[in-house]
C-alpha cells in the first residue's frame, strides 16, 4: 500500500490533517459560512424561520417558469457544448500540427471575455442586421453558451483523451471492430469520467447563467439567477431572493450527488501515456480532411465574433486605425486609472487566485480521488457548489459574514478568494479523473523495485497529476482574468480590473471603440497567459 | 522524512496565509492610531471618477485621507449599505439616486447632516436633512441627427413617438434591470398619469404597436441598436441629456457639433445624493467630505468625469457642456416615496404590456 493512500486514510498524521483541513476550512469560511449567514439573515424573522417566501416563489408564474427554464437551458447547453466541442477535443488530443499550441491558447479566449462585450458581437452577427436573425429565440442563448464553454470541454476532455493509450482502441480495431464501434465500446467508456467532469461544469456554469440570459434573452427568458438579481437589486426583496437561492442550491446539489455517484462507479484504472506519444502528424487524406475540417469550424465558430470585436476596436470615423488604443493611453479620466494599471491589477489578482485555487484544489482533489466513503463524496459535492451558487448571494454573503473577527469585507484579498472559489471546481475536476486513473500496478512495481513511497509518488503519480494541475491552473488564471459576476457584488477598493474597466467604458457614450480596444488587450493577455502556462514544466518531468 | 518535510511545507503555507490575512486586515483598521492621518471610506458606484489631485486637495486641506470603495451600481450599493448597517463598511455613501432614496431613508442607514454648502444648491434638488444632493442628470430621448432630414422631422414630444411616422425607430431599456429604463418609464407615468382618457399604459400599448424595441441595458440599446453609435437601425434611444457632449468629448477626431441631439420633452431628472452612514465613528470627517463634494473644486471636476451636472448652481461648466449640453426646462419628477411604493407594480404592468 503506498504512502499516498496512507496519508489521506490516516488523518492522525499531520499531513493528512492539513490535507483535509485546509480545503475544508477554506470552503467553510469563504463559502458555507457567508452563504449560511445571508440566507439566515434573509429568512429568519424574529428568531423564527419564515418559509412563506417559498410559497411566494411557487405561487408566481414567472418564477416557476424561470425555474423550469433554468433546468431546461442548462441541460440543452451542456449537451450541445459537449457535442460541438468533442471533435475539436479529439483533434487536439490526437494530432500534431503547426500552430497547435497557439490555437490551444486561443480557444480559451471566449471563456474569459465579459458577457457585455461578447453580446455586442452576437447581436451584430445574429441580430436583426446580422447574417441570420436569431434575436428573441432560445438559440441565441444556447449558441452563446456553447461559445463561452467550448474551451471547458476541449481542455478537460482533450487533456484526458490525449493521455489515453491509443493501443487500446487499436487493439479493438485489430480485432475487427469498426471505427465507430471501437470508439463506442472502448474509448467512450474510458472517456466518460472526463466527459462527465466537463459536462457537470458546463451544466453548473449555465445553470447560474446571468449576463447571457439578460442581454440576449430579452424579456422572454429568465433564469433563477436573473430572478435572484431582480428581486435583490431592483426590488430589494431579500427573503424572496433567498428562497430562490435555496431552490437553486437544492437543484445544484441533487445534480451533483447524482454525478458523484455516477463517477464513483466509473473509475477505471488506466495506463496513461505522454501526450506526445498519442498525438501523431496527420498523414492520410482522411486524417488531413478531419483535422482541417475541424480546425476550420473551430476557427470560424470562435473566431468570427472575436474578429468582429477586434475590427470594431480599429474602426474610426475615417476608416481604420489605432486611434482607440492611442486614446486609451492618453485619456484616462473615464477609467479612474490608466489601462496599464488595470492590466497590472488583473494579472496580480489572477496570479493570487491561481495560487490559491491550485493549492486548495489539488489538496482537495487528493481527498476526493483517493478516499472513498461518505466523507469524500460529500466533500466532492461541496467543492463544486460554488460554481452553481448565485453570485449575488455569495457576494452579499461576504458582506454579512466576514466583518468579524478580521474585517475582510473590503479587503483586496477578497477578490482572489472569490475568484478561487469559482476556479477550485475546475482544478479538482481536471485533476480527479487523472488521479483516479493511475494504475496501482505501476506503483506496486516501482515499490517492488525498491522505490520509497515518496519516490513512487514523485515518479509515478506526480508527472500525470502535474499535467492536470497545469490545465487547472490555466483555467484558474483565465477565470480570474475574466470574472465579473461575484466581483460586481463586492465593494471593491478603487482598483479596477480589466473587465471592470471595459464595463465602465461600455457604460458611457463615445467610448465604444476604447472599450473594445481594452477587450482586445484582454484577449491577447489571455491567449499569452494560456500559452505561457501550457509551456510550463515541472523540472525534469516530461509533458503529460 | 519526506512526509515530515511535506508537513513542514504545508505548515509554512498556513503561516504565510495567516500573515497575508493579518497584513490585509491591518490595512483596514490602522486608522485609529494617533500617528497616521485620519482615514475615511467613501462607498460609491462604478461610474465614480475624479481627476488626479482632487481628493489629494481634500487631504491637504483637512489632513483626512479618503479610501474609495466602488460597487456595481446604485441598487447594489444600497443593498450593501443596508446589509452592513450594524457594522458599516464605509463612512460616507455617494450615488444613491431619487429612485432609491425612499428605501434608503426608511432602512435608517443615514445619520442626518446639513452641509453649510447646501445653500449653493437649488431648492428643487434638496431632499430633507438625511442626504445631500451632489449632482443631477436628465434621462432624455436622444436622436441620430443623420437619420432625420431636417429639424422639423425630429419628434418633439413623447406623444409623437406613437405616430406611425416613427415606426420601428425607438429603442428603450428594461426598467427591471436598467436605471435609465426605469427613469424613462417613470417619465411616461408622470407625463400621462395613471387615470384619465389616456394613461401611461395606453401610451405604452401604442409604443408597442409602433414597434418599440426593448433592450436589457443602456449598453445594448446605445451600442447595438442606436444608429448614431452602432450599425443598428434605430435613430431614437433613451439616454442622457449629457450624451451629446460626451460624444464630442470622446471623439477621436475634433467635432464641430455632436452627431446626436436631445428631445427635451419627457425627460426624467435623476438626482444623486451623498449621506453619512449611521454608525460611523468619523462623523465630523464624513461631514467634511460631504462639504468638499459640494465645493467648487469637486463640483467643477465632475462633469467631464461622470457626465453629470453639478448640484451647485454657481459651478462653472466645462466648455463642451456649456456649448452642447441641454438642460430641459421642465423635466418630469416624482416623489421618491411614490416611486418606492409603486416600483414593482409599475414594472410588472409594463412588462405585461411589452411582452404581449
Amino acid at each position: 500500500m503506498d504512502r499516498n493512500r496512507q496519508i489521506v486514510r490516516n488523518p492522525r498524521r499531520i499531513g493528512g490533517i492539513l490535507l483535509v483541513g485546509i480545503p475544508l476550512a477554506f470552503l467553510a469560511y469563504f463559502f458555507a459560512y457567508p452563504l449560511g449567514a445571508i440566507l439566515i439573515k434573509s429568512l429568519v424573522v424574529d428568531n423564527r424561520l419564515d418559509l412563506t417566501p417559498f410559497a411566494d416563489v411557487f405561487s408566481r408564474g414567472t418564477l416557476r417558469g424561470a425555474i423550469w427554464f433554468t433546468v431546461w437551458q442548462a441541460t440543452a447547453s451542456m449537451l450541445l457544448t459537449v457535442l460541438v466541442a468533442l471533435p475539436t477535443a479529439y483533434v487536439f488530443a490526437h494530432y500534431r500540427f503547426r500552430g497547435k499550441n497557439l490555437m490551444k491558447a486561443a480557444i480559451t479566449v471566449p471563456f474569459v471575455l465579459p458577457t457585455v462585450v461578447v453580446a455586442t458581437a452576437f447581436l451584430a452577427l445574429l441580430g436583426p442586421t446580422g447574417v441570420v436573425d436569431l434575436s428573441g429565440t432560445v438559440w441565441l442563448i444556447l449558441i452563446a453558451h456553447v461559445f463561452f464553454n467550448f474551451a471547458v470541454v476541449v481542455r478537460t476532455v482533450g487533456g484526458f483523451w490525449g493521455n489515453l493509450d491509443p493501443r487500446l482502441e487499436e487493439a479493438a480495431r485489430m480485432l475487427g471492430a469498426g471505427r465507430w464501434r471501437a470508439f463506442r465500446t472502448v474509448t467512450l467508456p474510458l472517456l466518460r469520467p472526463a466527459l462527465a467532469a466537463a459536462g457537470s461544469i458546463v451544466f453548473l456554469f449555465t445553470f447560474t447563467s446571468f449576463g447571457v440570459i439578460l442581454i440576449l434573452g430579452g424579456l422572454r427568458f429568465s433564469t433563477i439567477e436573473v430572478e435572484i438579481y431582480r428581486q435583490t437589486i431592483t426590488y430589494l426583496r431579500l427573503p424572496l431572493a433567498a428562497a430562490l437561492a435555496v431552490i437553486q442550491l437544492i437543484g445544484v446539489t441533487s445534480i451533483l450527488v447524482g454525478y458523484s455517484a455516477f463517477q464513483r462507479r466509473r473509475a477505471i484504472e488506466l495506463s496513461l501515456r505522454p501526450s506526445h506519444e498519442v498525438a501523431r502528424v496527420p498523414r492520410t487524406l482522411r486524417d488531413r480532411l478531419v483535422v482541417s475540417g475541424v480546425l476550420i469550424f473551430t476557427t470560424l465558430f470562435l473566431g468570427t465574433p472575436l474578429a468582429l470585436l477586434v475590427a470594431r476596436s480599429l474602426r474610426t470615423s475615417t476608416g481604420f486605425g489605432f486611434a482607440a488604443y492611442r486614446s486609451l493611453a492618453t485619456q484616462t479620466s473615464a477609467l479612474f486609472v490608466p489601462p496599464v494599471e488595470a492590466i497590472r491589477n488583473s494579472l496580480l489578482i489572477a496570479f493570487a487566485a491561481t495560487l490559491l485555487a491550485v493549492t486548495v484544489g489539488m489538496m482537495a482533489a487528493v481527498i476526493v480521488a483517493y478516499r472513498t466513503g461518505l466523507f469524500s463524496r460529500t466533500f466532492d459535492v461541496l467543492l463544486m457548489l460554488p460554481l452553481g451558487t448565485s453570485a449575488v448571494t455569495i457576494g452579499f454573503g461576504f458582506l454579512v459574514a466576514l466583518g468579524k473577527p478580521i474585517d475582510l469585507r473590503t479587503s483586496p484579498i477578497l477578490l482572489p478568494i472569490a475568484h478561487a472559489l469559482v476556479a477550485i471546481p475546475f482544478v479538482v475536476r481536471t485533476a480527479v479523473p487523472v488521479m483516479r486513473s493511475v494504475r496501482q500496478e505501476l506503483r506496486d512495481a516501482a515499490a517492488m523495485l525498491g522505490a520509497t513511497p515518496a519516490r513512487v509518488w514523485r515518479r509515478i503519480d506526480l508527472p500525470m497529476i502535474s499535467r492536470a494541475g497545469l490545465i487547472g491552473a490555466g483555467f484558474a488564471f483565465a477565470i480570474s482574468l475574466g470574472e465579473f459576476g461575484a466581483t460586481s457584488f463586492l465593494a471593491r477598493p478603487a482598483t479596477p480590473t480589466l473587465p471592470v474597466a471595459i464595463f465602465r467604458l461600455l457604460g458611457r457614450p463615445g467610448t465604444f471603440a476604447q472599450a473594445l480596444a481594452l477587450a482586445t488587450i484582454l484577449m491577447v493577455l489571455t491567449a499569452l497567459s494560456m500559452f505561457v502556462i501550457e509551456r510550463f514544466r515541472f523540472g525534469d518531468v516530461g509533458e503529460f | 522524512m519526506q512526509t515530515a518535510s511535506r508537513a513542514r511545507r504545508f505548515g509554512g503555507f498556513v503561516v504565510v496565509l495567516a500573515l497575508v490575512l493579518a497584513a490585509c486586515s491591518q490595512g483596514g483598521t490602522e486608522s485609529t492610531t494617533t500617528q497616521t492621518p485620519e482615514q475615511i471610506t467613501l462607498l460609491t458606484h462604478d461610474s465614480f471618477a475624479v481627476s488626479d489631485g482632487v481628493l489629494e486637495d481634500f487631504t491637504n486641506q483637512t489632513g483626512i485621507e479618503v479610501q474609495v470603495l466602488t460597487s456595481d451600481d446604485a441598487g447594489t450599493m444600497l443593498n450593501q449599505a443596508i446589509l452592513t448597517k450594524d457594522n458599516p463598511i464605509a463612512d460616507v455613501v455617494y450615488g444613491i439616486d431619487n429612485t432609491f432614496l425612499s428605501r434608503a431613508e426608511s432602512e435608517g442607514i443615514f445619520d442626518p447632516y446639513t452641509s453649510p454648502e447646501l445653500t449653493t444648491v437649488p431648492e428643487s434638488l434638496r431632499a430633507g436633512n438625511l442626504v445631500t444632493p451632489i449632482d443631477y442628470g436628465d434621462v432624455c430621448l436622444n436622436f441620430d441627427k443623420a437619420a432625420f432630414e431636417n429639424d422639423a422631422a425630429v419628434p418633439t414630444t413623447l406623444r409623437d413617438l406613437a405616430d406611425p411616422a416613427y415606426e420601428n425607430m425607438l429603442v428603450v431599456e428594461d426598467p427591471a434591470t436598467s436605471s435609465p429604463g426605469l427613469a424613462f418609464l417613470l417619465a411616461t407615468i408622470a407625463k400621462f398619469g395613471e387615470t384619465g382618457d389616456y394613461t401611461w399604459q395606453d401610451y405604452w400599448h401604442d409604443l408597442v404597436a409602433n414597434g418599440v424595441k426593448v433592450d436589457a441595458g443602456w449598453t445594448e440599446a446605445y451600442y447595438s441598436d442606436f444608429s448614431a453609435a452602432s450599425d443598428g437601425t434605430r435613430p431614437l434611444v433613451v439616454s442622457y441629456a449629457s450624451s451629446p457632449p460626451a460624444e464630442v468629448y470622446y471623439s477621436e477626431v475634433p467635432l464641430d457639433e455632436p452627431p446626436t441631439g436631445v428631445i427635451t420633452d419627457g425627460c426624467f431628472r435623476q438626482v444623486e445624493y451623498a449621506g453619512i452612514l449611521a454608525g460611523t465613528t468619523h462623523t465630523e470627517a464624513a461631514g467634511k467630505l460631504i462639504d468638499f463634494m459640494l465645493s467648487s473644486k469637486f463640483q467643477e471636476d465632475m462633469p467631464l468625469n461622470m457626465f453629470v451636472f453639478p448640484a451647485r448652481s454657481d459651478a462653472v461648466l466645462p466648455s463642451v457642456f456649456s456649448e452642447f449640453a441641454i438642460v430641459p426646462d421642465h423635466p418630469e419628477t416624482m416623489d421618491p416615496a411614490l416611486i418606492e411604493q409603486h416600483r414593482e407594480e409599475w414594472i410588472q404592468q409594463w412588462t405585461e404590456i411589452v411582452r404581449s
